[in-house]
């Protein structure tokens, strides 16, 4: 069995086998590796019997259950438009700059990608972004750099 | 003006912090389901996630159906652009909102519970997680068989849709189902469930702890009660406020707003653009027979001033229906990308500024004609926008 | 429960039982609605919205398919704000949708088209959207042709392959503007669990998902003087083709078709149903060597129940879902490759002709055929056995090409020598057929009486229902069969692949004791098969399966082994079934593919 396997192996015993149980599994496999591979959806089609197209057709359906290989660190900066009129697009500039990506894209390491979402639920702190499950608001340039130089040591 | 309007009042019960919700709970499952259900009726509260529905009512119709198993919902999916409230609830007094579904299961006759989290608020999860099992360790103590489990969403808005989430819930991709049958009849596994907003359930927990009469008496006619408004934008002072139903908008810019607004939006993205001249006679609060033109909302009021562009915001509303429609419907999925790159084409003049009209009439047949609430509502938006603020449309 | 529910539409009233949507109230009333996610096959989905009706006191419409009649309704289908909501989601359909009608294989039976062109849609106001969109057209495999820019997310393919043939090839993928019918990560069809059954084919209602069609291959061919062009068709498109040329479903068009078929210029007309004959002889004797082997010699090893393999789609499947059971497929090749392979011997040596001069078409209610003429195991002639395999509606295309006035054509009879056959091979169009052909041909054979059962008409096989059983018990048999006596010979008949999920999976448990099983991948077998005239419901279905029994009770002999050409050929080419002749160019083996 391979890493992924008993990942998946280990999700289902703990979410269980049936239909319900897929996204929990999922989000189990997005949490350990950035996104889900075509292996990752195999795997989890095998595991709960499903067919492998459903699982797909499920996973894209989902903005956090890349399908498409992810850096370490998924930056998600908020687009919407509160973030918008507080300055998102310099803190994204200043993202760009630093990691030189674009949006949508991974640095070459494999360290960091960087994506844009839909309103994270922090209007009153704008701009806001998440970096894996971790919140950080008000943000403006200088912060950001701040914020990605200690990831960057991670 | 109606005569019901009345001035910004603040209040605060939501997040009193009260360390009584076991005496709260107790007390409560011993009542009959009928009596509190009348109770709950009484007070006329009505659902704070947006649609409105009388929450006694709700539970009434659930409770009669007839299922072995059952279930009780809390929508913690909030995406609604410009809410942040429901977070605040589950972070600060999450027995709250846990009381409230125990006693709803209690009377409806379930004995699971679900709460699904948006994929957003992740950082939520494990605290909220351990209140849980403090509070189900009481419900056994009491002798209440009651669970509850944390589901975490995975960025989706339109999974805060009622029947959408109970897809979701079941594995599935987040689309709408057909209603009728409505979840109180058919809903989470086919079954009768009670799904209600976070900040319901925190209502009804004021309501259990200090009677109906104290809520109606709150806010006005038709729409009863104090309600958590997300406030941000051009505020100085952005944040979550409770405030008693039924104010004028003017009065709320006059507290909240820069001295310079000229514009708020009310309900979110899916809500109404409120110019300048209309604050006036615009109250905040659900429909009804009296009042004027009263705007329903989940609570967010995104708040403009005059540097601000509407052609900007209409834009960014439309990407983000755009890429947030389920996409199973035509008027949505289509429609929505047709405003979009039509506001674009009549700004660049591509397009006469007559297509606006078209696109007007679009909004409306979408309105009518989509399958669930999200595109129904895409109309809210860009007509109060494009109506209000044409100019900024063309030029 | 009795109640009634009364409403009106369109000012008439109307009873119905509580459940029954506004859709069937109004047709109940003379009323049609548009539809286009609707289909009388699937589950309701209520996304398309073309179907909305205005309910007096609502300001929001209602989709007419997912709405259930409730008392007292007062149902407007055709008012001011209908009219102009459902011009506006056509117009919205369009501006998504590859409008290249001229050049569409499905125009003039594209649904879409039908609408746009009833609600005289003759401006497009709004913008054409493809252009932001990336969109394939995956032309990979040999059936299927699938062109995303043509797809108006109706989402019937999706169901269909979900609910009737449970092979899930087919999802819907991303939301929003993204959101597409994908197969797993956007993989061609070809590489993918697709069986080829063509059952999506049938019910979408754009040109979105088409048969890969090979008329003009078979044109050319027709056309070169140097080729000598057979043809064989196969039982089921006789009772399916006159729906494209005009005659009402059921309607049997075999002498018609054969005359067609010669006016199009085929040196050789023969019939499909020769090689079905064929195929009974060699699979009823396959499965009485494996009941022998398994009741007699009690060998451990022997594979029951045996299954038929005619279907290409059911052997696809059962390749991809149960590989493990490949060895309970028959291993006789489909009477469409039997026929290939003796086309370019047999038939090349009597008629003294070249085989790498003959080509060899086909003409199939089917497009998994087409796949299965592709296989790279049906090389046993020495050649590709099968050149080309054209659906029953792309015959209907060349027959109207050619000119040809279908209707009032004088009826022909097939060429010889491969063109006789029997009762027993026409049933193999309709599920149970198969089934009922071997019964009739192994229950003589081993008992040297035909089968017990009124004019031959072994009804427990035949209707509709998913999954049929039945068992036949044997007395009196022969020396020879003397193990047999007594035994009851246990059968199970399935279409639709979903049916065969339900049936494998018994046998899988250990659940189902039969000794034989028939599998039709499609819906009412071949005659709902994928490549056969759209629309198809299982009314059609039941008027072509009626048309079937009456063809089967119409012909001078009933089964198989009276055929005299069947006879003919074992005498002079074959020896017997089984032979090491026939092993060799009658029977094939399967190969193991993946489930995910
Ligand atoms: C597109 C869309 C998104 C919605 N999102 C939410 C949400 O995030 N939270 C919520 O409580 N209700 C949301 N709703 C409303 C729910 O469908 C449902 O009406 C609500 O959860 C019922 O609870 P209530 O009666 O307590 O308001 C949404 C509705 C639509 C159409
Ligand atoms: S209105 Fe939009 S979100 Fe709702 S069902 Fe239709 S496509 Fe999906
Ligand atoms: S036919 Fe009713 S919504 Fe498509």
């Amino acid at each position: 069995m391979d890493p992924i396997q008993s990942l998946i192996k280990e999700l289902a015993v703990k979410h269980g086998r049936r239909r319900e149980s897929l996204l929990p599994v999922l989000q189990g496999v997005v949490e350990q590796e950035r996104y889900l591979s075509e292996h990752s959806m195999i795997e989890i089609a095998r595991e709960l019997d499903l067919p492998a197209a459903e699982v797909y057709g499920t996973a894209t359906f989902y903005s956090f259950l890349e399908h498409r290989k992810m850096g370490r660190f998924v930056i998600r900066i908020c687009k919407t438009i509160s973030c918008s009129m507080k300055g998102k697009n310099q803190v994204l500039l200043a993202i760009q700059d630093m990691l030189k990506i674009s949006t949508g894209e991974t640095t070459p390491d494999g360290r960091f990608s960087l994506v844009e979402t839909n309103c994270l639920g922090l209007c009153h702190k704008a701009p806001a972004m998440l970096i894996n499950e971790e919140v950080y608001t008000e943000l403006t340039p200088e912060k950001v750099r701040e914020i990605l130089s200690e990831y960057m040591l991670k | 003006m109606a005569e019901s309007y009345h001035l910004l009042k603040r209040a605060d019960f939501i997040f009193r912090n009260e360390n009584d919700w076991e005496d709260i709970l107790t007390k409560t499952i011993k009542r009959t389901p009928q009596d509190i259900i009348n109770e709950l009726i009484s007070s006329e509260l009505k659902g704070r996630g947006g649609a409105g529905f009388p929450t006694g009512l709700k539970w009434k119709i659930t409770a009669e159906a007839k299922s072995a198993e059952k279930y009780v919902i809390c929508n913690a999916d909030e995406g609604e652009p410009g809410t942040f409230k429901d977070r605040e609830i589950l972070s600060r007094v999450p027995y709250k909102v846990l009381t409230a579904m125990a006693v709803c299961a209690n009377i409806i006759g379930s004995k699971k519970g679900i709460i699904y989290l948006r994929g957003e608020y992740h950082s939520l999860k494990e605290a909220l997680e351990k209140t849980i099992s403090e509070f189900e360790y009481y419900c056994k103590k009491i002798k209440l068989d009651f669970t509850v489990e944390v589901f975490m969403g995975s960025g989706a808005y339109i999974c805060g849709e009622e029947t959408a989430l109970f897809e979701s819930l079941e594995g599935h991709r987040g689309e709408p189902r057909n209603k009728p049958p409505y979840p109180t009849i058919k809903g989470y596994m086919d079954k009768p469930t009670v799904i209600n907003n976070v900040e319901t359930l925190a209502h009804t927990f004021t309501i259990f702890k200090y009677g109906a009469k104290k809520f109606y008496d709150l806010g006005v006619q038709f729409s009863r009660g104090t309600k958590l408004f997300s406030v941000s934008g051009d505020t100085p002072k952005p944040g979550i406020y409770e405030l008693e139903l039924g104010m004028s908008l003017q009065d709320f810019v006059n507290e909240f707003g820069d001295g310079d607004t000229k514009a708020v939006q009310v309900g979110g993205a899916s809500g109404f653009l409120v110019p300048r001249k209309k604050f006036q006679e615009t109250a905040i609060g659900y429909q009804g027979k009296l009042t004027g033109i009263s705007l329903p909302t989940g609570g967010s009021m995104m708040i403009y001033n005059s540097s601000r562009s509407m052609f900007n915001v209409l834009d960014n509303y439309l990407e983000f229906f755009r890429e947030e429609s389920c996409g199973q419907c035509t008027p949505c999925r289509v429609g929505c990308q047709q405003l979009l790159i039509g506001i674009k084409a009549v700004k660049r003049g591509e397009r006469p500024a007559q297509y606006l009209d078209k696109l007007l009439k679009l909004s409306e047949t979408m309105q009518i004609t989509a399958k669930c609430g999200l595109g129904q509502s895409v109309a809210n938006s860009f007509a109060s926008i494009v109506e209000n603020f044409r100019e900024e449309m063309i030029y | 429960m009795t109640q009634k529910i009364q409403l009106n539409i369109n000012g008439f009233p109307v009873d119905v039982k509580p459940g029954t949507t506004i859709l069937e109230a109004a047709s109940k009333v003379n009323v049609t609605i548009p539809t286009l996610c609707y289909h009388k096959d699937l589950c309701v989905a209520g996304n398309c919205r073309v179907c909305v009706v205005e309910v007096a006191g609502q300001k929001r419409l209602s989709a007419a398919c997912a709405t259930p009649c409730e008392d007292g309704m007062d149902i407007l289908t055709n008012s001011l704000k209908v009219r102009n909501s459902r011009k506006h989601i056509i117009e919205l359909l369009l501006s998504e949708h590859n409008a290249d009608c001229t050049k569409c294989y499905k125009n003039g039976k594209c649904e879409l088209q039908l609408l746009a062109s009833e609600y005289k849609i003759m401006t497009q106001d709004f913008i054409e959207l493809l252009p932001w969109k990336d969109y394939t057209i995956d032309m990979i495999s040999p059936s299927i042709i699938k062109d995303d820019s043509k797809c108006i997310r109706c989402q019937r393919c999706v169901r269909t392959c979900a609910e009737l043939q449970g092979v899930n090839a087919l999802t819907v993928a991303y939301k929003g503007d993204k959101m597409k019918i994908s197969t797993f990560f956007e993989k061609p069809m070809n590489d993918v669990v697709c069986t080829n059954c063509g059952q999506c084919v049938n019910r979408c209602p754009t040109g979105a998902l088409v048969e890969k069609n090979y008329v003009e291959e078979v044109w050319d061919a027709i056309s070169d003087p140097g080729k000598h062009v057979v043809v064989q068709t196969a039982p089921a498109v006789r009772v399916g083709l006159g729906e494209d040329l005009g005659f009402d479903p059921g309607t049997r068009v075999t002498g018609k078709m054969v005359a067609a078929l010669k006016r199009l210029g085929f040196d050789s007309v023969m019939d499909t149903d020769f090689s079905a004959d064929l195929t009974i002889m060699e699979e009823g004797t396959e499965l009485l060597t494996r009941l022998k082997k398994a009741l007699k010699d009690k060998d451990p090893d022997v594979k029951l129940p045996m299954a038929t393999s005619c279907s290409p789609g059911w052997i696809k499947y059962i390749e991809h879902m149960y590989p493990e059971y490949l060895g309970n497929l028959s291993t006789c090749k489909s009477p469409q490759q039997m026929f290939g392979a003796l086309v370019k011997t047999y038939y090349a040596k009597a008629r003294n002709l070249d085989p790498s001069k003959i080509v060899s078409v086909s003409i199939m209610p089917c497009t998994a055929k087409k796949f299965e003429a592709a296989r790279s195991e049906m090389h046993d002639s020495g050649y590709r056995d099968v050149d080309y395999v054209l659906t029953t509606r792309e015959l209907s295309i060349m027959i109207k090409q050619a000119g040809i006035d279908f209707m009032s054509l004088p009826d022909m009879e097939f060429d010889r020598l491969m063109g006789e056959s029997t009762g027993a091979a026409v049933i193999f169009g309709v599920t149970g057929g198969v089934m009922e052909a071997a019964l009739r041909t192994a229950y003589e054979l081993v008992t040297g009486r035909p089968v017990p059962f009124e004019n031959l008409n072994i009804t427990a096989v035949r209707g509709m229902t998913g999954v049929k059983e039945a068992s036949i018990k044997i007395e009196n048999p022969l020396k020879e069969w003397k193990f047999l006596d007594g035994v009851e010979l246990r059968c199970a008949i399935a279409h639709g692949l979903i049916n065969a999920k339900t049936v494998m999976d018994a046998v899988k448990a250990g659940k189902a004791n039969f000794h034989f099983l028939e599998v039709m991948a499609c819906p009412g077998g071949c005659l709902g098969g994928g490549g056969q005239p759209i629309p198809t419901n299982a009314e059609i279905r039941d008027k072509r399966a009626k048309a079937i029994y009456e063809e089967d009770a119409w012909k001078p002999i009933r089964k198989s082994h009276e055929n005299p050409e069947v006879q003919k050929i074992y005498k002079d080419f074959l020896g017997e079934p089984l032979s090491e002749v026939s092993h060799h160019l009658l029977h094939t083996k399967y190969t193991s593919r993946q489930r995910f």
